[in-house]
Parts: structure tokens; C-alpha cells; sequence
């Protein structure tokens, strides 16, 4: 028997930011790819014991688990702790599917002043508080990578990307995070 | 003059023309810069426009055709002439500057551009002695003969003649940088009309972004001291507005940003120039910064352009226009000359003469073409005791490189000409709006006769123009538009209005005037050269000329004569040249027409255009989790799309060709371990995925029992080949569908756009798990007693797990899912586990491969097993004109099946007719030739050319296995072509081959079940 | 670069989101492997292409995902109407195409003014 394999995180190492922006890999995550009709959710909801949100780019968080609003049928569940939300989804016992896709995805923290500036070296959306409050979340592209954008915070974002985009995720973020010091 | 002592005395002042007590840098702050390898010193905020004027230096640069000596003609982004080369290293160098943009800083190297050898002696100046030869359109007719002189003799001195600057040899080491931005309002130019609307915007709470082009604020009120604004000079009014603005949390105010081009729902591109003034620059900061601002409203606010006087010989370093001299003196504290002359047309003109006069600086005349100036100016000339020439012309001028004298004469002529020294002269003929950005955003301009300028006419986005580039000249008039503007825009963007704003502002004098076209003396009778566009070396007479050649549209003589299609694209020549048309042609000026105003407004570098989009950032480049691991066992990589693939494992003194050989003899004589990690793979989850998967590919699925895999294939609607994948069963309503590595993207594409609008009503769902899995592949003999030890879960026995299983369970103790399938016709797993574990786990395998002295194979091996059994690679094998029959893939089209996704398409006549292409082997006469991928096939090598092709050739390698070539190829009717001998024509030989069937090894299939 | 208003996100988004994926409201025949040559011709091979108004499909790729529909004007490029899949081709007003202020292409432009 082989010594038990340990995890290799895609962005081992990373860190990086400027003056007005932190960048840091956010921890190993539990990920759920979530699709379900609407006479699902509820169960689903009770069985997650987190509120599936149902308007676009809006989430919901509980404790460690967070549920982001990614399509009409379609959420990213992030839980920060190790959990098989594919297990809680399936004890819903309701029609739906769930795909673990805790190692497909990674995630960098942006935080600080500078966070939205940074994102918007590549994201054409409007980050103004307004357009996209604490808590929102939208599947959109930074630069030619697409991610997924969670508001955390006023000045903090979680970039959710996918393992093998996250060096130029990260890359980038860095060139924005070291333009948005000037 | 000594240079020692004309530098020791520049110092003291930043230029020996800066005036004390006038303009606006400070003294004390100096900035040395060479010129020509001549050091000078300006004042920090100069551009090398105003210090060179500063140190007395007219003369920048020569003309594009002719190569006359030119000055500086104007302080704006306009400049047609002082095009110059800025450089701070052998990297950092850009050429074609505009002087009278670039700020000077300390240290700068600045070159003059288009002279050779030196800027006062340049040999190219031979063809403005030429200049008969070099008439508009010379080039379209004079190369013409002989014919073989286009190509050797005449191409290349035009390509070594043409363009204006030097390109840097080595690489920009600047960084650049790119952002996007939204506002409620943006205001294009911070001058009392964009600055009164910003203010007006920014008072309700809109989200306002306010860009000018220019390092400060103020506009035209660099130049108009005569204008006051709530009781304040205009230009400190304008400094206290951008304080309180800047100061505002809504507002965010870009200086030396220049809104260069206008798209589509107000997306506007803006070019800041964040560290070009700056004498050492942080190493981190971006040379330039893109911003792309979508805004709810814009607002135009970018003024107007004054235009030069058209007449004989106005080119001379020393003529400029007369606002230019306003803003060297009232802004830079500059001095043009010590006796200027004045020529125009418009009163505005008067108001820098007299400013001049009161800086001490003599003013012999002012040369008015019209017969009534304004009486306001009149007036205050007479008071001054400015003497004003009414109805009189300039009508040439003298002086080698710089201007020394004017002829002037009575418009009505008679009268012999008077000669009048000066040092420099200013003109105006009038002020062209700049509608520029309101043409760019789809705007229409109308002719408005009475002015005789083109103004906004019909809107086509969501914005509004103000002040001069609206029209509006009076200052009263711009306030009240601009806040009016200002306070709608915020409205329109959900902004109900706060409290008005109400400024007042007062003005010197009201101008009166203005004229297009040539003036006196350089009409069509006149052979004189009168430029228009100075930048093109386009004079008057070349626009008749372009009419009297059949010219009739302004785009024909636009492109005929160049025109206005220089790097400053016409902005002070283009209506100059429309009037000389019209008048040539017998037209109204709106009944030629304006040609199309296009981004960029002025020239912007491609870095600022590239932005962060370089070096790593370019592309994302996609790297598998085990690709570390692979680097460090020494693997070349080969780029398949984005993704880095271990390419082949060369080992000491091997080069590729013996490593690869090595590595597809250890799979089939031990076994090899393969990164498969870049192969889509799809989620299908859902009582319906059965179903769905039998519409989207040909095979069935229903008969498919969880824990099994099948090959599948899958067509477009037209019925070719679209991808191909084994598909694995886990449970009654989960599938794992694997896609090749390059399909990935488009089959879930191709998947969601069917399941999303054909059959909505399955009730299955899609995920791309293509990177929640590393994947490794082990094959050979030996493959089960690798893993064997590290599986746990799963009874990996050829009895309970058989070829195409697939089960779930652990592998060095993490979660795997296990399948049993072969890409090389060996015995062989691929495993699946949760990306992050992919390093350790191919660490473990690894290990356990080697002890038997198995290895790791590339792709490069990959693509010779599986060609070896006759396996197909979609893309490579197929090209998109391939059915399952072509491809002798019948056998995976399920022959009961009423619907799938290309069933009706391969039955089409043309794909079902006989002599179709068709994939089948070949095996060269000569085993050791290896054929060319690409190379076509042909029946009869002697047939006359062009010859008949057959087909070409899909895949060809050595097969170290089989000890000879192989090669796989599409053949017209090349299944009934077995055995047949077919030739491959080459360059030097003609290689004979015979059809095959396409298994080469193993023909009976054993291995794979071993 | 366009803004395009996306029914299912209600609310309007970059361009760089999107994916155009051709003609709108061709169904795919129910018995499609019964189908003539001729009615295959006309399912999968034959469009109109119009100036002026057509109804297209497109896909939020980078955003929700979900494919919709829009009625677009192939002269301005101007997107009119976006709408979900599966939903009845919406009437418009033949003004919204004939409309002044519907801007025109630079070529159709060139050299005009008025």
C-alpha cells in the first residue's frame, strides 16, 4: 500500500498585489456544480441548509457554505470546509444534479481599495456597489480566461477559475492589482 | 553664437525667449533635454514645443514629400509638423511624437525626424526643387514604366522613403496597462464647457468621469486670458473647478487622457498617458493606461481647432497659428518672436497680437483679408496702436528656415507689393468645431451656412455636444449649455438634479469672421505653393488639380491628393481642402461633403492597445497538474491548443526520434504511463442522459450497464464526424463522456445548444469536469500489476473488470475513477482522480513503472500506438467531410436508432455515392520511407499535370513496432482500392505505395484483452 | 463592443460574454430521418439573410450559459429585442427599422453630410 496521495494546489506558492490590492490563493474548497428545476430548489435548499437564491447574480451564504446564482437551473455551492455536498445534494432526494468539481476549480482573493480596479483589467462589468453589491456573483470573462466573480465584501472578491487558467488569472490580477497602486 | 555661453544664459530662464512674469510654470523648476544631441533647458510643465521655441528653436522637422524646413505650427494635439522621436532608451523609443504634446522631463533624448544628414542640410530636399515631378497623384502615374523597374527599382526607394520616424529595434520594456469603466456620464475635454457640465453632472451624485487631453485642465483657456468666470480668470476658475471635482468621490478626473475613439452604446476608448512626463518613472507604473468606459451619457465637450491661412510659401518655420502663440506666451511664458506679423481672418487673431503687444513684443502689422474686421478689435488695435491692414493678403514669404519677411497686398489689387521683416507670423482664418467624436459615434453633421462649419446635426447615441465644438462661441451661451448638458445627462442616467448650477463668465471680445479655402494670391491662377495640409505637403493647386483629373467626390480627392491623411488625419487642412473643392468643382461646401471622421482621434501606441496582453498574459497557457512532474522527468512539451502536452521523454543522448521509438517498444513489451489529463470530459447527469446521449451520438446507450464504456461518435447535423470519446456508465442516470482534448469547448457547445433548444424537455444536465480529473493512462502487459497494489475497492481481475469497464473506488487512497479502456491496443487503465492528487498519484505510478522498467510516453508515442491499430484522431484523421462510413466507423452507428444528430444528413446523396473518399492504410513499397502527412495520392505518377488526386495522406510515422512506416490516408473509393499501388508524387521522387486496411499491428485484437 | 440585454440575467452585458450562434426559430424537424433531401436543403442549409431585421440565436456563454433569441438589424448592427428561448417571434414595429435615428453603417455614411 502507497503512502496516501496529498493535494497539490494549482497556485502553490502564489502571492502578489500592490499598495491598494492583496492577492492570495484562497483555501481548498468543497464544490458543488448544482442544477436543478424550480420545484427542487426548496428541497435542495432544506437539505443544503442554505437558501438556493433564484434572482440573477445574487448568492447566499450560511456559516461555511455559500450558494452563488450562476444560471436559471445552475449554482456554484462552495463550501470552505471538506464536505461531500454531492452526498447532502443527493439526500434531497429531489431531481437535480450534482458534479463535484472541487479540484476543477481554484480560487484567488482580491482585497483592498484597489480590488474592483484590478478585476476591471479584464472584466467588463460594472463593479461600482451599485451595480454589483456585497454579495453578488456573475460567471463572467477577465481577459481571456472566464471566471466567477464573488463579492465578499465591500473591497474583497473571491475569482473562481479553473485550475489550469488560474497562472494567467493570477497573472493578470497581478498586472491590475499593480496598476491599480498608480 | 557660442554655445557655452548661449546654454549658460538659457539656464537662467529656461530659454532665452521665456519672458519674465509671464505664463504659468515656475522658473526654478528646470528640465535639460537634447535636441539633436544639443542640450537645452526647458521648465518642468514645457513641451518640447514651447522649450524649444523657449531656446529660439523654430525648425523641428522636414516635410514628408518635399522636405522643406518646417516649425511648429500650433500647441495642441493637432500639430501637423513637429513630429518628433522621444527616446530613453534603445527600448523605450517612440517615434513620431507630437512636440507640442510631449511634455519635456529631465534626461529626455528628443531627434528630429525626415532629414538626412542633418536637419538644416538635408539631401532630400532636392525634391522640393522637383516638385513639378511630384504633382498630386504623381505616384499613380509616374512608376508605371518600365515594368520591371516597379519591383526593382522604384518599390524599394519608396518603401525606403515612406513613412516618418524610426521604429525601435528592441523590444518596449514600458509596461502598459488596461481597464474597464463605467460612469453615468462621461465628459469628453475639461475646458469651461466639458468643466461646467462635469460640475453640473457631478452635482447630483452621478457617477462622472471627466477626460482632457492636456496636463491640466482648461482648454482654450490655456491660450484666453480675456475670459473671466464667476469673477475669477478663466484659467484659475478652471484649476479651482478641478479641485472641487477631483475632490468629489463620484467624479473621477483623468488628465493627459485622450478620448480616441467613440463605438457603439457609448463605449468609449480612452489613451492616458500616465508617465510620458515623468523624468524617472516607477518601475511598476504603466506608461499608458487603456480605459474602456461604457457610459450611460456622454457628454462632448472637445472644442474647436483654429485654421491656418492658405497662401504662398505659409510653411515656414516661424508661421504658426495665433492661438499657439497665445498659449507659448500666456501659458508657457514664451515668446514666438520679437516682431511677429499677423495674418487672418477672424478677429480672434487681434486678441493674440495684442497680448503679444503687451508683452513687449512688436507687432509691424496685422494683415486682415477682409475689409471689416470685428469693430471691438479694430478699436483696441487703434488704441494700442497696432497698425491693421484691412483688405490686404500675405501673399509670400521669405527666409531659408525660418521666416524673415512677408510680401503684403491689397486684396483688390493694383497696389505693388510691401515687404514687412518679422521673425515670426501668426494666422488664423477661423475656428473648426471638433465634431470628430460626435462623426465617430454615428453622428451626422449638418452644414450650417451662416458659419459656414459643420456642426452636431443628427444624434445617433445617447450624448450631447456643448460649447465650441457645438458651435457656441459666446461664453455665457457655452455655461449655460454645458450645465444644462451636464444636469440632463446625470438626469438621463437616473439622477434627478440638485441645485442648479448657475455661472456667470464674461469675455474679452466677440469674434467675428472667418474664410476656407485659399486666400488671395494663391487662387487658381496663382502657381504658387500655398499648403493646406502641411503634414502631406498638400497644397491648394493639388486639390484642383485632383478636380481637373475627374476627381469629383471628396473620398477620390481625398485619396488622390492625400489629404488629411497623415498621422494628424486633417485637422486643420480637411476643411481647406472640402472649400477649394467646392469652389473647383461649382459646389456647395454640404453638397461635396465631409469625409468620415474614424478612431483614433490622434495616433495611439500599440502598447496602450496591447495592454496586459503580452509575454504570459497573451494567452492563458494550460498547464495539467502533473505537468511539474513531467517537466522534472525531463519531458518536451508540444502545444496542443492552450494545453502544454509532454510531447516525448528523451533520455540521455537521445534525440526524439530514438526516444519515441523506445517508448512505443516499452508500452507494447512492459508498459507506459500516459498524461491523458487534457481530454474534455462532460458530466451527463439525470434520468433523461441516456436519451440525450442517443441523440447526440450515433451509437446507443440503452444497452450501455452501468460500469461499462463504450467508443462513441458523434456527428453534426450535416452528418460528418464531429468528435469522439469513450463514455463511461457510472449509474443508471450519470455518464462520464470524454471528448478529445482540442473538442472539448465546442462538444459541450454543441451538447448544451441541443439539449437547451431541441430537447429541453430531457430532464438530464451537462458539467464540464474536464479539469476536476488528472488522468493517467497506463498501458502495456504489465499495466495491471502496476496499480494493482495502489487500487483498493475495485477487483481489477480481467473477469470482473474486462476491456471497457469503468468503476469507482480508491487508488493510493484517494477517490479514482478507474476505467479499463485502450488508446494503444494494449491492456490498459485509464485513472481518473480529483485533480489536486493527480502529482502523488502519478509519483506512486511512476515509481512502480520504472521498477519493472516501463516508462512514461509522450504524445508523439500516443499517436504512432493508436495508428499502429488504426485508431483515428478526429481533426487529424477526419477534417469535417468524413462519415462514419468513410472512416469504416459503421459499426458504431446504431442501425435501429429513429433519431440521433445527423441521421438524416448522412444519408444525403452525396454522402452515400460511391468513390467517396475514404480513410484506409497505406504501406509504402519501400518500408523505410516515411511519407509526408499532406502529401496527395495519385493513380497514374505519368499522368499529364494537373493530375488526378485521390487523396491525401491523414497520419504517417515509423513504426518501431512494426519495423517499417506506416500511414494512414483518405483515397477516393479507397476501400475497394486494397492491395491497389497508389504513388505519392514529391519533389524529388515518386514513392509508391500499396492500400491497406488500417491495422497494422495486432490485426486479430488480442492484446488488448491480455 | 456591444451591450447585449440578456433575459435571463435581466440585464444588459458586455459583448465579450456572448456567443452568436445563427439564425433564429428553424426547428428541427420532429421526424428528421424522414425528411426529403429537399426539406433537409431547407432546414439545415438555406437562410435568408436579410438587410434589416432578423432574428437571431445567441448564447451567454461566459454568463448564465442559457442560449436566447434576438431580433437584430443587420444594417446598425443594433440589437432590438432579446428574448427567451422557446418564446413566439415578437412583433415589431416596422418603425423601429425605418426609424431616423437608427444609426447606419460608416459606408452607407461616407462622405454625406446635411
Amino acid at each position: 500500500m502507497a503512502d496516501l496521495a496529498t493535494r497539490t494546489l494549482p497556485l502553490r506558492g502564489f502571492h502578489g498585489g500592490s499598495a491598494t490590492v492583496r492577492l492570495t490563493p484562497a483555501a481548498p474548497a468543497s464544490r458543488l456544480s448544482l442544477r436543478a428545476k424550480p420545484d427542487a430548489v426548496g428541497a435542495l435548499a432544506t437539505a443544503l441548509q442554505l437558501s438556493l437564491p433564484t434572482r440573477p447574480k445574487t448568492s447566499a451564504t450560511s456559516g461555511t457554505r455559500h450558494a452563488l446564482w450562476l444560471g436559471p437551473d445552475e449554482w456554484l455551492v462552495i463550501d470552505e470546509t471538506e464536505t461531500d455536498l454531492v452526498g447532502i445534494a443527493a439526500s434531497a432526494g429531489v431531481l437535480q444534479s450534482a458534479t463535484d468539481i472541487s479540484h476543477r476549480n481554484t480560487a484567488i482573493l482580491v482585497e483592498g481599495q484597489g480590488a474592483s480596479a484590478a478585476i476591471n483589467a479584464g472584466c467588463p462589468q460594472d463593479l461600482s456597489l451599485k451595480a454589483f453589491p456585497v454579495g453578488a456573483c456573475s460567471r463572467t470573462v477577465f481577459g481571456k480566461a472566464e471566471v466567477v466573480l464573488y463579492r465578499t465584501g465591500e473591497t474583497a472578491f473571491r475569482v473562481e477559475c479553473w485550475r489550469s487558467f488560474a497562472p494567467y488569472v493570477s497573472g493578470l490580477l497581478a498586472a491590475g492589482a499593480q496598476d491599480a497602486g498608480h | 553664437m557660442s554655445g557655452a555661453n548661449r546654454t549658460a544664459k538659457a539656464d537662467s530662464m529656461g530659454g532665452a525667449n521665456r519672458i519674465a512674469g509671464k505664463g504659468r510654470l515656475t522658473p526654478a523648476r528646470t528640465a535639460r533635454f537634447t535636441f539633436d544631441g544639443r542640450t537645452y533647458q526647458g521648465l518642468q510643465g514645457d513641451t518640447v514645443a514651447s522649450a524649444l521655441i523657449a531656446n529660439g528653436v523654430h525648425l523641428v522637422g522636414r516635410s514628408f514629400k518635399y522636405h522643406r524646413p518646417r516649425g511648429i505650427v500650433s500647441a495642441g494635439p493637432e500639430e501637423p509638423n513637429a513630429l518628433i522621436d522621444v527616446m530613453r532608451d534603445n527600448a523605450r523609443r517612440q517615434p513620431n511624437v507630437r512636440a507640442t504634446v510631449q511634455e519635456v522631463f529631465d534626461g529626455m533624448t528628443v531627434a528630429s525626424q525626415n532629414r538626412y544628414p542633418s536637419l538644416t542640410f538635408d539631401v532630400g530636399g532636392i525634391n522640393n526643387i522637383l516638385a513639378p515631378f511630384f504633382a498630386a497623384g504623381f505616384y499613380y502615374k509616374t512608376f508605371m514604366w518600365p515594368k520591371q523597374a516597379w519591383k526593382n527599382i522604384y518599390e524599394p526607394r519608396i518603401r525606403a522613403a515612406a513613412g516618418l520616424g524610426v521604429s525601435p529595434t528592441e523590444e518596449d520594456t514600458d509596461e502598459y496597462a488596461s481597464r474597464y469603466a463605467h460612469c453615468d456620464v462621461l465628459v469628453m475635454g475639461a475646458g469651461v464647457a466639458g468643466l461646467t457640465a462635469a460640475l453640473a453632472a457631478a452635482a447630483t451624485g452621478a457617477r462622472v468621469i471627466l477626460c482632457d487631453e492636456q496636463p491640466e485642465v482648461g482648454g482654450a483657456l490655456h491660450h484666453d486670458t480675456g475670459v473671466t468666470i464667476d469673477g475669477q480668470s478663466g484659467y484659475a476658475w478652471a484649476q479651482n473647478a478641478a479641485r472641487r471635482l477631483a475632490a468629489m468621490d463620484n467624479v473621477t478626473l483623468l488628465t493627459r487622457t485622450t478620448a480616441f475613439g467613440y463605438y457603439a452604446q457609448n463605449f468609449v476608448a480612452l489613451a492616458e498617458r500616465v508617465t510620458d512626463h515623468v523624468s524617472r518613472p516607477a518601475r511598476t507604473a504603466p506608461r499608458e493606461r487603456l480605459w474602456q468606459v461604457r457610459a450611460k451619457r456622454v457628454v462632448i465637450a472637445t472644442g474647436a481647432i483654429e485654421r491656418h491661412m492658405v497662401f504662398a510659401n505659409n510653411d515656414r518655420p516661424g508661421v504658426m497659428l495665433a492661438s499657439a502663440a497665445r498659449t507659448y506666451l500666456n501659458h508657457f511664458g514664451v515668446a514666438i518672436g520679437r516682431k511677429v506679423g499677423v495674418y487672418t481672418a477672424h478677429d480672434s487673431a487681434y486678441e493674440a497680437a495684442f497680448d503679444l503687444h503687451r508683452a513687449g513684443i512688436a507687432i509691424p502689422a496685422i494683415v486682415d483679408s477682409r475689409e471689416q474686421p470685428g469693430a471691438a478689435v479694430l478699436a483696441e488695435a487703434q488704441s494700442l496702436g497696432i497698425e491693421v491692414l484691412t483688405g490686404h493678403a500675405v501673399t509670400d514669404t521669405k527666409g531659408k528656415l525660418r521666416v524673415s519677411s512677408i510680401s503684403v497686398r491689397r486684396v483688390s489689387g493694383g497696389s505693388s507689393a510691401r515687404s514687412i521683416s518679422v521673425d515670426a507670423l501668426i494666422t488664423s482664418s477661423g475656428w473648426t468645431p471638433s465634431v470628430h467624436m460626435f462623426s465617430q459615434s454615428r453622428g451626422k453633421v449638418a452644414f450650417d451656412a451662416e458659419t459656414q462649419r459643420f456642426l452636431p446635426g443628427i444624434y445617433a447615441q445617447d450624448c450631447v455636444s456643448v460649447g465650441a465644438c457645438n458651435g457656441t462661441t459666446d461664453i455665457a451661451a457655452t455655461l449655460g449649455e454645458a450645465a444644462d448638458a451636464g444636469e440632463l445627462a446625470a438626469q438621463a442616467a437616473g439622477f434627478p438634479g440638485g441645485t442648479r448650477l448657475a455661472l456667470t463668465g464674461t469675455q474679452a471680445f466677440a469674434w467675428t469672421g472667418g474664410m476656407a479655402g485659399a486666400a488671395y494670391g494663391a487662387g487658381p491662377e496663382d502657381d504658387v505653393k500655398a499648403f493646406i495640409d502641411f503634414q502631406n505637403d498638400v497644397c491648394a493647386k493639388d486639390i484642383r488639380l485632383a478636380v481637373r483629373e475627374g476627381m469629383h467626390s471628396i473620398e477620390h480627392i481625398k485619396r488622390f491628393t492625400t489629404n488629411g491623411m497623415a498621422t494628424d488625419q486633417g485637422k486643420l487642412s480637411n476643411i481647406h481642402g472640402l472649400a477649394i473643392a467646392a469652389e473647383t468643382l461649382g459646389r456647395g461646401i454640404p453638397e461635396v461633403g465631409l469625409t468620415t471622421f474614424r478612431a483614433p482621434y490622434t495616433p495611439v501606441t500599440f502598447g496602450t492597445l496591447i495592454g496586459h496582453s503580452r509575454g504570459d498574459l497573451f494567452d492563458p497557457t494550460r498547464k495539467t497538474a502533473m505537468h511539474q512532474a513531467e517537466e522534472a522527468m525531463g519531458a518536451a512539451f508540444e502545444d496542443v491548443g492552450q494545453w502544454k502536452r509532454a510531447w516525448y521523454y528523451p533520455r540521455a543522448g537521445e534525440d526524439m526520434h530514438a526516444a519515441v521509438n523506445r517508448e512505443c517498444r516499452t508500452v507494447r513489451e512492459t508498459v507506459g504511463m500516459f498524461d491523458a489529463s487534457t481530454l474534455g470530459k462532460i458530466e451527463v447527469v439525470g434520468p433523461d442522459a441516456a436519451a440525450f446521449l442517443n441523440l447526440i451520438y450515433t451509437n446507443s446507450w440503452d444497452t450501455l450497464k452501468p460500469g461499462r464504456c463504450r467508443y462513441g461518435i458523434m456527428l453534426r447535423e450535416d452528418g460528418f464526424i464531429y468528435d469522439d470519446g469513450v463514455v463511461g456508465r457510472m449509474s443508471e442516470d450519470r455518464f462520464h463522456v470524454t471528448t478529445t482534448t482540442g473538442g472539448a469547448a465546442r462538444v459541450m457547445h454543441h451538447m448544451e445548444d441541443y439539449l437547451q433548444t431541441e430537447f429541453p424537455h430531457l430532464n438530464v444536465w451537462l458539467t464540464s469536469a474536464t479539469e476536476q480529473w488528472a488522468v493517467i493512462a497506463l498501458q502495456g502487459p504489465k499495466a495491471r500489476e502496476i496499480i494493482a497494489p495502489l487500487v483498493e475497492g475495485i477487483d481489477i481481475s480481467n473477469e470482473a473488470f474486462p476491456h471497457m469497464s469503468v468503476a469507482e473506488g480508491r487508488i493510493c487512497g484517494v477517490p479514482t475513477r478507474l476505467f479499463r479502456m485502450s488508446f494503444t491496443g494494449e491492456l490498459g487503465f485509464e485513472v481518473n482522480v480529483p485533480a489536486d492528487f493527480g502529482p502523488d498519484v502519478w509519483n506512486a505510478i511512476r515509481e512502480r513503472v520504472e521498477a519493472v522498467d516501463g516508462c512514461a510516453y509522450g504524445t508523439e508515442t500516443m499517436h504512432i500506438l493508436r495508428a499502429e491499430k488504426g485508431y483515428i484522431i478526429v481533426g487529424q484523421d477526419t477534417d469535417g467531410t468524413l462519415t462514419p462510413d468513410d472512416a469504416s466507423l459503421s459499426w458504431a452507428v446504431g442501425k435501429k436508432k429513429t433519431d440521433f444528430v445527423g441521421i438524416r444528413g448522412m444519408k444525403r446523396p452525396d454522402l452515400v455515392r460511391e468513390g467517396r473518399k475514404q480513410l484506409v492504410g497505406l504501406l509504402t513499397k519501400d518500408p523505410n520511407m516515411v511519407l509526408e502527412e499532406g502529401a496527395q495520392i495519385v493513380a497514374d505518377p505519368n499522368q499529364p499535370k494537373p493530375m488526378t488526386m485521390l487523396g491525401h495522406v491523414t497520419s504517417s510515422y515509423w513504426s518501431e513496432n512494426c519495423g517499417r512506416s506506416i500511414a494512414m490516408a483518405v483515397v477516393a473509393g479507397g476501400k475497394a482500392r486494397l492491395g491497389q499501388t497508389l504513388y505519392v508524387p514529391m519533389a524529388d521522387r515518386t514513392i509508391a505505395v500499396e492500400v491497406s486496411d488500417m491495422v497494422f499491428f495486432d490485426k486479430e485484437g488480442g492484446r488488448i484483452h491480455g | 463592443m456591444l451591450l447585449i440585454h440578456c433575459p435571463y440575467c435581466e440585464e444588459q452585458r458586455s459583448e465579450l460574454e456572448f456567443r452568436a450562434v445563427g439564425d433564429a426559430h428553424i426547428a428541427r424537424p420532429e421526424n428528421i430521418a424522414a425528411i426529403s433531401d429537399a426539406e433537409f436543403e431547407e432546414y439545415f442549409f438555406l437562410r435568408d439573410n436579410p438587410k434589416g431585421l432578423i432574428f437571431e440565436r445567441w448564447r451567454h456563454i461566459s454568463g448564465c450559459g442559457r442560449f436566447f433569441n434576438a431580433a437584430r438589424d443587420t444594417v446598425s448592427d443594433r440589437f432590438l429585442k432579446t428574448y427567451k428561448a422557446g418564446e413566439p417571434k415578437p412583433s415589431l414595429p416596422i418603425a423601429a427599422m425605418t426609424d431616423e435615428t437608427v444609426v447606419e453603417t460608416y459606408e452607407a455614411t461616407e462622405g454625406r453630410a446635411e
